[in-house]
């Protein structure tokens, strides 16, 4: 054979991650993603309401695990995944550049800034717990403690707008649940989603156990209510909601999900507007938690 | 009553004791109590612009205490708008200058504290030992600990300069009224926001008491007000466009409604609502503390606790010495007059609730758990419930899923702790739970695995400014109390 210099490339069928898993779409359907020119990218799986409750159900399996793994070896873990993050760089650079039709140069600043913001949360884990807990000084004879536990299963509606959503702000809603003990079920930016499921790779060897972290692309008009409506998810962070699916679709999931009264992290009022790579504070951190208080009596 | 309930009336007292004398606190100690009150907005007591009036009763007589205006959207109207007025050089103050305003109102309590004590075991039917030794230091020492973090914020851990929301409504219940109230005005104060409150529509008084307390310490028109009322007030208040927060004490029905209206606004929302409690007593416990901690958790204030401790988990080999002792204890229990000193167990707060409670009880047994209730006199008028103990519920029975909120206790057993966890952990609830083992490995071990805001060990029902309380799951969200407690009403 000889040599040619137009070498065809191997192309990657994207898949859902689900429970350590990459599944197709149980409906078989899958939808075109294209860049801002309408060029065609990839076909993304079509992640149905089925493949949402699938997942919600991997989630909630992976909770004890990983909830009852000690705080040091989460941040072992999620330092894992920053290093897996670093070697597919390039990778990600060029998914977010067709993503958000930015330059090369800006998209690479902005997986540098992921990556980052990875490691800033990998070493939260062991933290979190000396600044949101605290012992009480009650009047009486008792030990009184207060920590933060992991609410549980929280659904994530992914950043669908805004400078760095398709990958900064992934990262951004993702780590800090993960990181304070909580296990995730993700709808991927819409339109956008080759990030988000190209991380499913990377988690996926990262030491990281599946189920914790489960993402879903397709239609967040299908994935986004049934997170909100699913009665074995503790909490919902609707930050993409309003720029997928309108103000409208996004209080409708508020209210169903007080039906369960899970715990609702509000979207910004113009998510178009946010700028992802403003430092978080301790908010998104300290979202997926409950203070536990025991009380216990002090004598001999 | 139960089939094995011993009849009422046998003369004979008790394990062959004495009787006690009766000990009747004066009830002229409430002061005076008006033949009907308004709303207090501005710092005035006003009229409603309604002409509805609701009438408060003693749960222990029936008599009519006063009536009180239900509260029109228009009354509501007004009170936000005072509380925005006033949230303006209220929020502006120096920390110090308003830590300075609490701490008056905390010692005003106290200096008032029988008063207070007094009037509501009238108007609330609990007994004046509980309100005299609980409610009342609790609710002075509460306004004294957020009064001390009003100029320390920047010390709190939500960043430098935390600002408030503005205008809270608050709707709280009728257990605790002046606890409750309490809970949700000291903090709100400390950090800078203004507040409209809506008491229970049965248990107002000491509320509106409050509201003179706050003339007294001088507090600036318009920084409390107190709007009374019933669910439809409440609602007013909840979904008004100018509140910034809402606080809410009570169901989990009613928290949930209020969850979905305020879903796609701004407000911030904390909400303490039901309970199902499991007590879990381990084989190795102290059998005669855990009895105490049994009744404590249940018949304390009738039962009417978000917290109680409804499901008694009893490890099966010690089940029969376990009920035996609790029967014996929960025989000298002394159901009566709430005024009386001596009284355990007062009245049932309402008609409306002895109703629940009898309706629940009756499924209790038509699922065919077993009833059983110590032999007592109840008096003729006031709504009254026996301390009762149900053996052999299952966990699919209702008096095992639904909270009773009433001197009720449901008996389950179980074998391993991890079962115990697994039973006690099965209800969409997670408020408190308690556990007695003298193991404290497994004390640590069950700690980390119920699913529940206040975990007591080896003790139960102990309440304290300086720890946070509120629930897993459906049993809200938001803590009071402690420094967690001003998260719910600071920007952050």
């Amino acid at each position: 054979m000889s040599e040619t210099s137009t070498r065809l490339d191997v192309l990657k069928t994207y898949k859902l991650y689900v429970g350590g898993k990459f599944p197709r779409s149980e409906s078989g359907r899958v939808y075109e993603v294209t860049d801002s020119k309408g060029q065609w990218l990839a076909n993304a799986p079509l992640g149905t309401r089925k493949d949402t409750r699938d997942a919600v159900l991997a989630a909630r399996a992976a909770v004890k695990g990983w909830s009852g793994t000690t705080a040091y070896n989460r941040g072992q873990v999620l330092y894992r995944v920053a290093e897996m993050l670093q070697g597919r760089r390039e990778q990600f650079a060029a998914e977010v550049a067709v993503s958000e039709n930015i330059g090369a140069k800006k998209a690479a600043a902005l997986v540098d800034a992921a990556i980052d913001r990875w490691v800033w949360y990998a070493g939260w884990t062991d933290k979190v717990a000396q600044i949101a807990g605290n012992g009480n000084p009650v009047a009486g004879p008792f030990f009184n403690l207060s920590v933060p536990e992991p609410t549980g299963v929280v659904g994530i509606v992914a950043p669908q707008a805004g400078y760095g959503h398709s990958f900064l702000g992934l990262v951004s809603v993702i780590a800090p649940a993960v990181a304070t003990g909580n296990t995730v079920v993700v709808a991927a930016a819409a339109d956008a989603p080759l990030p988000a499921l190209s991380l499913g790779e990377v988690l996926a060897t990262s030491d990281l156990p599946g189920g914790v972290v489960n993402i879903i692309s397709g239609r967040t008009a299908d994935i986004a209510p049934t997170l909100a409506s699913h009665q074995d998810v503790n909490a919902v962070d609707l930050t993409g909601a309003i720029a997928a699916d309108g103000p409208g679709a996004a209080a409708e999931l508020e209210a169903s999900a007080a039906d369960t009264l899970k715990r609702v992290v509000r979207p910004e009022v113009d998510p178009f507007a946010q700028d992802w790579t403003v430092a978080p504070g301790t908010d998104r951190l300290l979202s997926f938690l409950e203070t536990k208080t025991v009380w216990h009596p002090i004598g001999i | 009553m139960a089939k094995n309930t011993k009849k009422a009336e046998e003369p004979v007292r008790k394990n062959g004791l004495f009787e006690y004398a009766p000990a009747p606190e004066s009830p002229a100690a409430a002061g005076d109590i008006a033949t009907s009150y308004g709303h207090f907005i501005g710092g005035e007591f006003v009229d409603s612009s309604g002409s509805e009036a609701l009438k408060t009763v003693n749960p222990a007589t029936e008599q009519v205490l006063a009536e009180f205006a239900q509260g029109t959207e228009e009354d509501v109207d007004r009170a936000v708008a005072a509380a925005r007025k006033a949230f303006t050089d209220w929020s502006a103050l120096p920390g110090s200058e308003r830590a300075k305003y609490l701490f008056r109102i905390a010692r005003i309590i106290q200096e008032r504290s029988r008063e207070l004590a007094v009037l509501e075991s009238i108007d609330n039917g609990k007994p004046i030992r509980e309100t005299r030794d609980v409610d009342l230091p609790l609710v002075a020492a509460h306004f004294f600990y957020y009064a001390g973090w009003a100029d320390k914020l920047d010390f709190a851990g939500y960043g430098s300069n935390p600002r408030p929301l503005g205008v809270a409504g608050q709707v709280i219940p009728w257990n605790f009224p002046l606890l409750m109230l309490a809970w949700k005005i000291a903090p709100a104060l400390a950090t800078g926001n203004t507040v409209v409150l809506k008491p229970a529509e049965t248990t107002p008084l000491t509320a509106l008491r409050f509201a003179e307390i706050c003339r007294q310490a001088g507090l600036p028109k318009g920084v409390v007000n107190i709007v009374t009322g019933d669910g439809r007030t409440g609602a007013a208040l909840t979904s008004h466009p100018d509140v910034n927060k809402v606080a809410f004490t009570g169901s989990t029905p009613v928290g949930r409604a209020i969850a979905k209206q305020l879903a796609g606004t701004r407000k911030k929302l904390s909400l303490e609502l039901g309970g199902k409690a499991a007590n879990i007593v381990f084989d190795d416990a102290p059998i005669d503390q855990a009895v105490e901690g049994i009744v404590n958790g249940i018949f304390f204030n009738q039962g009417h606790v978000c917290c109680a401790g409804s499901r008694l988990l009893v490890q099966e080999s010690v089940q029969d010495e376990v009920l035996d002792a609790l029967k014996r204890r929960m025989d000298s229990l002394r159901v009566g007059d709430p005024l009386d000193k001596n009284t355990d167990i007062g009245a049932i707060n309402s008609a409306a609730q002895l109703a629940r409670i009898t309706e629940l009880t009756a499924a209790g047994e038509a699922e065919g758990a077993e009833r059983w209730s110590p032999a007592c006199e109840l008096p003729g008028a006031g709504f009254w419930f026996r301390p009762t103990l149900f053996t052999g519920v299952s966990q699919a029975h209702r008096i095992a899923r639904e909270e009773i909120f009433g001197p009720v206790l449901s008996v389950l057993t179980f074998r391993t702790p991890t079962e115990a966890v697994e039973k006690a952990n099965n209800t969409p609830y997670g408020l408190s739970a308690g556990v007695w083992t003298e193991k404290g490995s497994r004390i640590l071990w069950m700690a980390n695995q119920l699913k529940a805001g206040v975990v007591w060990a080896n003790t139960f029902n102990k309440f304290d400014p300086t720890s946070p309380f509120g629930g897993y799951k459906e049993s809200g969200y938001g803590r009071e109390g402690g420094r967690h407690g001003l998260e719910a009403y600071l920007d952050v």
